[in-house]
């Protein structure tokens, strides 16, 4: 089964490739990955899912959350969550099998946001599973091309978010000793 | 405060504010604006000759001090050649601020000369790293570094700063705060695990303190000491965290782990509750862990939770600051001292005994010999000359496993050497840092003839500066522990351990200006230590011992503790 992290992080440089790398080093493969900001704009929600070692999860949880940019990283896997994922499809189809596409469109309740001579494009969001049905069906009708956003995730339970307040620095002024002349005499 | 100054002069006024007296560096052409405003600022920066040994001698610096060390590279070659330096600081938990210039900013990405993405590369190697594109940055993240490099668990925070950065005018004000929402430190450790650990030291049989080098980085050691007489409880220290129980305490017993002695060893595989604090199980202690320490509980402490439960599961977690923690257990524990003194110094009394067995049965005794100099010999006579006070920054290899064995260490920072990354050419280059730390101490460098070989061009850094260090090598004529491993575990099929040609050790110290000697009878051993001591000037001894001498005890890899090769295989009688 796979692992599914949410994080919250810092919207800064680099701190994508921190986050990747706690799974990189072990040889992890990502299966899906998602980023956007938050409401607050310094800030972005992120959604992995990853296969891990079941025994190496918790342990996967605090080295995320040791990475300076991570204010939160929680393991969905076991906990109250709802879990979505976006799909974008083109299907070429015959002029023919064109109702048909739109009546299975309804059942999965995709929808289309494209239409030419050639055929549709759809859209369909839902479970993952869900979501694998709908390309399996599809692909009857004709030659498709799909599209995903991976796994977006949001945990059913409130989060306390605890986090360090700032750190005073100008009181700590140790830097007398140079002005002194003690050094480099 | 508010005037207009250079990215360099902030950077310098920054490093002055956190209280850097000395840096380690090596310039080149993107630093050039930094080097410019150092002309003329009292900032005392040692040139060293390779930007590795920069670094490793700001670990040194730190290891002796406590304090941030911190080094400088240029970008490109510079900067890829402190990787092993920062790889072996974050190993070790060792604070050190790293500098790095970078191409112009505009340039970044584009393959500019001498560029490298240093912020890609220095990823893995640091505990966090920076690349300012903003002048306005600049103050609050040379802070944040320093304040990363320094709190929790301490390691390595590398600035990249591009030329531009460095070049640019600003006004300066002085930084109010820092905020880093994400870092979470958490130092106290809970109440209420603090209590139950209490007691269950007071109520195991059997309990073991086994500690490592976060003793040293917390200060813990006096508080250390307190928790072990208290509960009169047996002590083993890791390869770090040697010092953080003096050598010569009587509940000292030694390191355990793959050189570890029998008794370190047997200890932890019969304690009924290992009392772990700022140390990671790693597997050099271990062997086996499915056979580690079986019949043990574990009390974990530590500044970092990702350490808990790592390799070993912990049935009583506390994370927080060695020192912090061991405050209030060892409150703990004396509050609950009446209730169980009496009964538990008499399991202790047993546990002791056992322990004292161990000791006498298979006792850590240098071999020494009157034909041939033993490394093991070697170790005896610098710990005669340290008595337990001096600094000694080992190298990698054999001669680093009877240095920890047979070299005793009276406080922390005394012992300073690459455990965790175990990297070749550490000794020297640390040991410049030890000695600008601490220019009234001994320092020794005792370092192998290939790890010697490695950090070679600092002998020059050695000279300029006047430092008085005494450099030992212990020349067994190979890659000892490499050989050691051939020959016990690959048949003795001996491939590319012999060290040929090492230089005439007179002439090499000559060529450099100070006094070098080679050493080969074990009757003048100690006189040439002696000697080496009492010039107040750098002094080179090339000790050629023994070649073929192994470290035992020790056990195979992946092997359970319990299950040392306790020395050489004894010549089986032909009927
Ligand atoms: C940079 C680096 N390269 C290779 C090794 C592997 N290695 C570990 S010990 C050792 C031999 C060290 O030889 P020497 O410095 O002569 O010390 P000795 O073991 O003989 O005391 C080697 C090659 C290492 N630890 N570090
Ligand atoms: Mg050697």
């Amino acid at each position: 089964m796979l692992q599914i992290i949410s994080l919250l992080v810092e919207n800064k440089p680099g701190a994508l490739m921190r986050i990747t790398g706690v799974l990189t080093a072990r040889g992890y493969n990502i299966e899906s990955l998602t980023v956007a900001r938050t409401l607050d704009p310094e800030l972005s929600r992120m959604t992995i899912a990853v296969d891990v070692d079941p025994t190496l999860r918790q342990q996967v949880i605090k080295q995320m959350n040791k990475l300076i940019n991570v204010l939160q990283a929680i393991d969905l896997t076991e906990n109250a969550a709802v879990a979505r994922e976006m799909l974008l499809m083109r299907v070429r189809a015959p002029l023919e099998a064109r109702p048909a596409i739109l009546k299975e469109a309804e059942i999965f309740g995709a929808r289309v946001v494209d239409s030419s001579v050639d055929g549709f494009a759809v859209e369909a969001t839902g479970e993952p599973e869900k979501l694998d049905e709908f390309v399996d069906v599809m692909r009857a009708y004709g030659d498709i091309e799909v599209t995903r956003s991976g796994m977006v995730a949001v945990c059913l339970e409130p989060r306390k978010l605890r986090l360090s307040a700032p750190i005073p620095k100008l009181d700590n002024y140790v830097g007398d000793h140079l002005a002194k002349g003690v050094l480099n005499a | 405060m508010s005037n207009l100054m250079s990215g360099s002069q902030i950077l310098l006024e920054c490093l002055v504010r956190e209280g850097v007296e000395c840096v380690f560096g090596y310039p080149g052409g993107v630093m050039l604006p930094l080097y410019d405003a150092m002309y003329e600022h009292p900032m005392r920066h040692v040139l060293v000759r390779h930007e590795e040994n920069a670094c490793f001698a700001a670990s040194g610096y730190s290891m002796a001090t406590g304090k941030v060390g911190v080094c400088m590279a240029t970008s490109g070659p510079g900067a890829t050649n402190l990787t092993t330096g920062l790889v072996n600081a974050l190993m070790d938990s060792t604070p050190v601020v790293a500098i790095t210039g970078q191409v112009p900013t505009r340039l970044i990405g584009s393959d500019a000369f001498q560029e490298a993405d240093t912020f890609g590369i220095t990823r893995s190697c640091t505990k966090h790293n920076f690349l300012v594109k903003t002048l306005a940055d600049l103050p609050r993240v040379i802070h944040e570094a320093f304040y990363l490099a320094a709190t929790g668990r301490p390691g390595p925070v590398l600035v990249d700063l591009p030329k531009d950065i460095l070049q640019g005018q600003t006004h300066y004000a002085p930084v109010s705060s820092i905020h880093l929402p994400g870092y979470k430190v958490y130092a106290d450790g809970h109440a209420g695990q603090i209590r139950r650990a209490a007691q269950m030291m007071w109520e195991a049989q059997r309990p073991l303190v086994y500690a490592g080098g976060g003793i040293v980085s917390s200060n813990a050691h006096n508080e250390l000491r307190r928790l072990v007489e208290l509960l009169d409880t047996p002590a083993v220290c890791t390869l770090m965290g040697l010092g953080g129980l003096p050598s010569s305490h009587p509940n000292f017993v030694s390191m355990p782990g793959m050189h570890g002695s029998y008794a370190a060893n047997m200890g932890l595989t019969h304690s009924d509750l290992l009392i772990a604090v700022g140390t990671r199980f790693d597997d050099r202690v271990t062997g086996r862990l499915s056979a580690f320490a079986p019949h043990a509980k574990v009390v974990h402490v530590d500044i970092d939770p990702s350490e808990i439960g790592k390799n070993r599961v912990a049935d009583l977690p506390i994370v927080g600051d060695a020192k912090r923690v061991l405050v209030r257990l060892v409150k703990a524990l004396e509050e609950l001292s009446p209730q169980y003194s009496s009964r538990s110094a008499e399991a202790r009394r047993d546990w002791w005994r056992q322990i004292r067995d161990w000791q006498t049965e298979h006792p850590l005794t240098p071999e020494i010999s009157t034909s041939e100099i033993k490394p093991q010999h070697v170790m005896k006579e610098v710990d005669r000359i340290s008595g337990g006070n001096a600094i000694v920054c080992a190298d990698v290899g054999q001669h680093q496993m009877w240095a920890a064995q047979f070299i005793r260490f009276n406080g922390p920072r005394l012992w300073i050497n690459s455990g965790g990354l175990g990297s070749m050419g550490f000794g020297l280059p640390a040991a410049i840092g030890a000695q600008f730390a601490c220019p009234n101490k001994l320092v020794f460098a005792l370092v192998g003839d290939g790890g010697f070989q490695m950090a070679l061009p600092e002998l020059s850094t050695v000279v300029t500066n006047g430092l008085p260090i005494k450099i030992v090598v212990v020349n067994n004529g190979y890659l000892g522990m490499v050989r050691q491993w051939q020959e016990l575990f690959y048949n003795n099929r001996l491939c590319a351990v012999t060290l040929d040609s090492f230089p005439d050790a007179e002439k090499l110290a000559g060529a450099y200006g100070f006094t070098g000697r080679t050493v080969e009878s074990p009757a003048d051993l100690q006189s040439a230590l002696e000697e080496a001591v009492a010039e107040p000037a750098p002094y080179l001894l090339n000790i050629k011992v023994c070649p073929d001498e192994n470290v035992y005890p020790m056990v195979p890899a992946g092997g359970a503790i319990s299950e040392m090769i306790l020395g050489p295989p004894q010549p089986v009688a032909v009927s």
